[in-house]
């Protein structure tokens, strides 16, 4: 024990000496900590909530039974069951407004309501008599208050009906309200009618379920992943891809920090040996000292990992509810396992990272080789093994992508493709510099090139973390800007007409269409409507559009039937998103069987439209077939044709006439605006986590230069010696980095655009269903190229200054006999 | 293009009354405390002296490496305390031959490039002379190699061929054959002396061998920081 603790602290005196190279190594476990366990913090943050959504009144968590055809089924169906033995709970579902927000109304029975179904907000005996009993009660979640701007208590209107009192329900998902079924039926509309029965656990004796219902209900079996874990799955993989990415980055600068260490500290691991220590207890003594450096880094990186998902979680949030609906409160809670996690990556981490050394550590001759490091074949060696890796990596990646047909095929393409880039980075350095080196002249040039190439074992692990960083923020910038110029082009005819008004109610908008009526200067009013219903197992929504030239002119379709918009008039054709075609796989010309209140509703698919950013599927068909088969839908929204000096008139009297507010009536561009708002907050999460790749390979590769800086005296104090200024010296050095960066950052360029082609026809179409055309931005290009180089610069900065203000002693002492 | 050879005859290097002292652990240590010393040109002088006597920080100054705290290094017209950090680069890179005990030669460089190296970068190389160092130093075979594919006395050759490649006024060699064996040792040495006869330089070695030091011209000895 004693032996072991003098060896530590002969180990650990090489620190004192060298901070540097210890702030590096800190840097680099706090960096790769604090970035994955960031994004695993949100990650977790968010299946919280997706769990708390699942187990609202028995999401898709609780067996339940529901209509075989259509959204709803009589009432009288969960009195037979009960009679039967069946322990059913009914639950009716629909969308009520409430100053002029479409919110999710839930009604429930809660007497029968089972005991396990999941974590739903409980609803205690004394509550339960003011909640069945009139006026009765509305729990609502406290986001969802302070959006309407209400306080606990007060009662809303819908559809001219006076709501029951708010109650707050703290752990209700936001933008849902759950009331007695009875006040549900009558606020939807849908008097005896049940969207669906939760099946309790209790055990007894139960007729089969054809016996006491016939075929007209059918079991849901409770599903482990949720609809919403189903949809955020590809959210969530890309996160972790970028936290890997960058724990991965992280782990280059220890790999280089604890190399670099290990390479200084050979001679005193040599004399250890020789003083009797043994291999293994050198190797354990070696494991502890980076076990408690990794434990220090760990828990100070899971510090910066809380502060940095807590600064990047309003934007997941904002992604998340525009991308897919989901509701993330605002405050991060975290699990322990998530500190275990964090502290065991950092080890696990650093382990890895120290892998090589320790093993070199393991099997360290006592005495040391008279050659100097024959750097040349050992290059060679290493280039050859690596290049033989890469090519295996992009055959992996081309069967990748040639067999697999899945979101995490697609993000094995693009692994597998970085990997194998990265792996051939050094040899397409060690060809450019070749060339370089061959066509040179002056001999500072020749040693130039020749030097370039000798440094390329110390810098290539920053340099491929450099090439990660650019080629990734190369991908994303080239996918978001594609997918934004796309979405701009598609919102231009989505938002066609010039004005939308949402009334508070069905009465209220009916006396806004006959005012709108008299008023000369609206060219058209066009009716809105939107009903939800199920297809093939999954949510969609059934948009109805006025027969008017406004769809047939501006409507962008992506494929389509001759006549399109005439076939939709009779009511039985639709129009598909691309997203639910791809699901179903839906071409024009096939038929859908939609669930509707009467039954199925059977309808022609005429044409394929592009609807981004809606998690849901969605068809569109004519406004007026779609009043008939959903008589419910509340039918508050409309869209003006008005021509655009008049437009700021009639909305100032809109609002003065029946006193809507900005949020309920809007000219075109202030839609548009923000929806290219909310457009731009969903990838400001990517934006951040692109800068913070981009900045740790920035440290990388300061670290490296660092590190690379002391142990290239001996290369640069001969030239000095020679005759060159050590100003000249440090420019040359500076060069060399910057030449070594640039071809880099040319390499990261095509890299970069594959990526984004394999996120713009690969994982796109896979995680949310649509394909965006491909853009080339060469200005965008050109600015991550100027960044790169920025980062090379700062990068360089500190050693080249050292180097250019380093004391003649210091190199001088390279030419001492007894170093 | 070829500069010519700067011709000098008589001293070319004058050091005159040179002192350095260093502060170790808060401690003022004179090294040298007031050195005089003569190289001629075509002359070959050992330095020789115990350890820490010095030499090695004699040396340095007579390079321009480093800085002394008094007295006089002339190298031919120049003095050298007078000069800046870019003159002395100059003047190391035209006039002074540098060889070492670790060879320091550029790993990077093929032996081809690493005895080019200083003559082209100082717009002195001479094809010919060039020819000649290979062939006596018998280099012929090893052009395209690394220096890591060298032996130690083949390192040092290389070393020895760079240094004389510019046809310095002073050759200064910091126990050049300190990492040979003696047979070695004697070989590098016979070659240097032969070469700087043919280029009529001055020749300054520090070594810590008496029976090196007997094969040259002249030999100096410093004890106590002065010239004994």
């Amino acid at each position: 024990m004693k032996r072991a603790l003098w060896t530590l602290a002969v180990l650990l005196s090489h620190w004192r000496r060298h901070p540097m190279q210890l702030a590096t190594l800190l840097i680099g476990l706090i960096s790769a900590t604090a970035l994955w366990s960031g994004v695993q913090a949100l990650n977790q943050q968010a299946r919280i909530s997706y769990d708390r959504a699942a187990a609202t009144f028995g999401g898709t968590r609780t067996a339940m039974l529901v209509a075989s055809s259509g959204v709803t089924f009589p009432q009288k169906l969960f009195v037979d069951l009960r009679r039967a033995g069946w322990p059913v709970s009914p639950v009716l579902e629909g969308r009520i407004q409430i100053e002029g927000r479409s919110l999710r109304l839930m009604g429930i029975e809660p007497v029968t309501l089972p005991a396990e179904v999941g974590n739903a907000p409980t609803i205690g005996k004394a509550s339960l008599q003011s909640f069945m009993t009139p006026p009765g009660e509305m729990l609502v979640a406290p986001e969802t208050l302070a959006d309407l701007k209400l306080a606990e208590g007060a009662r809303p209107e819908a559809s001219g009906t006076l709501l029951p009192p708010l109650r707050i329900q703290p752990n209700l998902v936001p933008g849902v309200l759950v009331v007695d079924i009875g006040i549900a039926q009558s606020l939807l509309k849908m008097p005896d009618q049940l969207s669906r029965l939760l099946i309790g656990k209790a055990a007894g004796k139960r007729a089969p379920l054809e016996n006491v219902t016939g075929d007209k209900l059918r079991l849901v079996e409770p599903d482990a992943e949720t609809d919403l874990e189903r949809l955020t799955n590809s959210f969530h993989l890309n996160l972790t891809a970028f936290g890997l990415l960058s724990f991965f980055v992280g782990l280059f600068i220890v790999n280089s920090a604890i190399g670099l260490a290990f390479e200084q500290r050979l001679p005193v691991l040599r004399t250890l040996r020789a003083c009797g220590v043994s291999a293994r207890m050198l190797n354990v003594v070696l494991v502890l000292e980076l076990v408690t450096l990794a434990l220090a880094a760990g828990l100070i990186g899971l510090v910066c990992g809380y502060f940095i998902a807590g600064a990047l979680l309003p934007d997941v949030a904002a992604s998340l509810r525009g991308l897919y609906g989901a509701q993330i409160p605002g405050q991060l809670t975290l699990k322990p396992q998530w500190w275990f996690a964090g502290i065991a990556i950092s080890i696990l981490g650093a382990l890895a990272a120290a892998a090589t050394s320790l093993t070199k550590a393991l099997r360290l001759p006592l005495l040391a080789t008279a050659q100097p490091f024959a750097w040349q074949q050992a290059q060679r060696r290493w280039l050859t093994y690596q290049s033989a890796l890469a090519l295996a990596a992009f055959a992996g990646a081309g069967g990748f992508l040639w067999f697999g047909d899945s979101l995490l095929s697609g993000f094995a393409v693009l692994a597998a493709l970085m990997l194998g880039a990265a792996l051939i980075l050094p040899m397409v350095l060690e060809v450019a510099l070749s060339i370089g080196q061959r066509y040179a002249q002056q001999p500072l040039g020749v040693w130039f090139w020749a030097d370039s190439r000798q440094q390329l074992s110390g810098l290539s692990l920053a340099l491929m973390a450099l090439l990660l960083a650019l080629a990734v923020n190369v991908g994303v910038s080239t996918m978001v800007e594609s997918f934004s110029r796309t979405f701009l082009v598609w919102l231009d005819g989505r938002l066609a007409a010039d004005v939308y008004v949402n009334a508070a109610n069905d009465d209220q908008a009916h006396e806004i269409k006959s005012w709108l009526r008299e008023r000369p200067e609206v060219e058209a009013i066009l009716p809105g409507g939107r009903a939800d219903t199920q297809l093939a197992g999954a949510p969609i929504e059934v948009l109805g559009l006025p027969d008017h030239a406004t769809y047939r002119d501006n409507w962008p379709l992506l494929q389509s039937a001759d006549n399109a918009w005439t076939k939709l008039r009779p009511g039985n054709a639709a129009l598909v998103s691309e997203q639910l075609a791809r699901r179903l796989q839906l071409s024009v010309g096939d038929r859908i069987d939609v669930p509707a209140s009467g039954g199925n509703w059977t309808l022609d698919v005429v044409g394929i439209y592009a609807d981004y950013g809606n998690p849901k599927g969605q068809i569109a068909v004519n406004f007026a077939a779609l009043t008939r088969r959903f008589p419910e839908i509340p039918l508050t929204r409309m869209g003006l044709r008005v021509a655009p000096a008049n437009i700021p008139a009639l909305i100032s009297a809109l609002k003065e006439k029946f006193g809507l507010d900005d949020r309920n009536v809007a000219d075109q561009a202030t839609m548009k605006a923000e929806s290219t708002r909310i457009f731009n907050r969903t990838f400001s999460v990517t934006a951040a986590l692109n800068t913070f790749t981009l900045a740790v390979a920035g440290i990388a590769l300061l670290t490296s230069l660092l590190t690379l800086a002391n142990s290239r005296l001996p290369q640069l104090a001969p030239l000095w010696a020679i005759g060159i200024t050590r100003r000249q010296l440090a420019v040359i050095e500076l060069l060399k980095t910057m030449s070594v960066a640039l071809i880099t950052t040319i390499f990261a360029l095509p890299l970069g655009l594959l990526v984004a082609w394999c996120l713009l026809a690969i994982v796109n179409v896979k995680a949310f269903g649509w394909r965006l055309p491909f853009h080339l931005f060469p200005l965008q290009l050109l600015w991550l190229t100027g960044v790169a180089m920025a980062a090379a610069l700062a990068a360089s900065a500190l050693p080249v200054i050292r180097l250019a203000r380093m004391q003649p002693a210091s190199l001088i002492r390279i030419f001492a006999n007894e170093r | 293009m070829t500069k010519d050879s700067p011709s000098v005859t008589g001293p070319v290097l004058y050091v005159t009354g040179l002192k350095k002292s260093y502060r170790t652990a808060g401690e003022e240590v004179a090294v040298l405390r007031g050195v005089n010393l003569t190289v001629s040109a075509g002359e070959s002088v050992a330095l020789t002296g115990e350890s820490g006597s010095g030499k090695s920080t004699l040396l340095h100054l007579i390079a321009g490496l480093d800085a002394a705290d008094g007295g006089e290094i002339r190298l031919a017209d120049a003095e050298v305390s007078e000069l800046s950090d870019a003159e002395r680069a100059e003047m190391r890179r035209d006039r002074l031959g540098l060889v070492f005990q670790q060879f320091n030669l550029i790993p990077s460089l093929t032996v081809e490039d690493n005895l080019a190296f200083q003559s082209r970068i100082a717009g002195r190389h001479d094809a010919a002379w060039h020819s000649e160092l290979v062939e006596r130093l018998g280099l012929g075979r090893l052009l395209k190699r690394y220096p890591e594919q060298l032996s130690g006395g083949q390192q040092q050759r290389v070393a020895i061929g760079r240094a004389l490649a510019i046809k310095p006024l002073l050759l200064l060699a910091d126990e050049p054959t300190g990492n040979l064996d003696e047979d070695t040792a004697d070989e590098v040495l016979a070659l240097a002396r032969d070469l700087v006869a043919r280029s009529g330089c001055g020749f300054l070695m520090v070594t810590h061998s008496a029976r090196l030091a007997a094969t040259l011209d002249r030999q100096v000895n410093l004890h106590a920081g002065v010239i004994a």
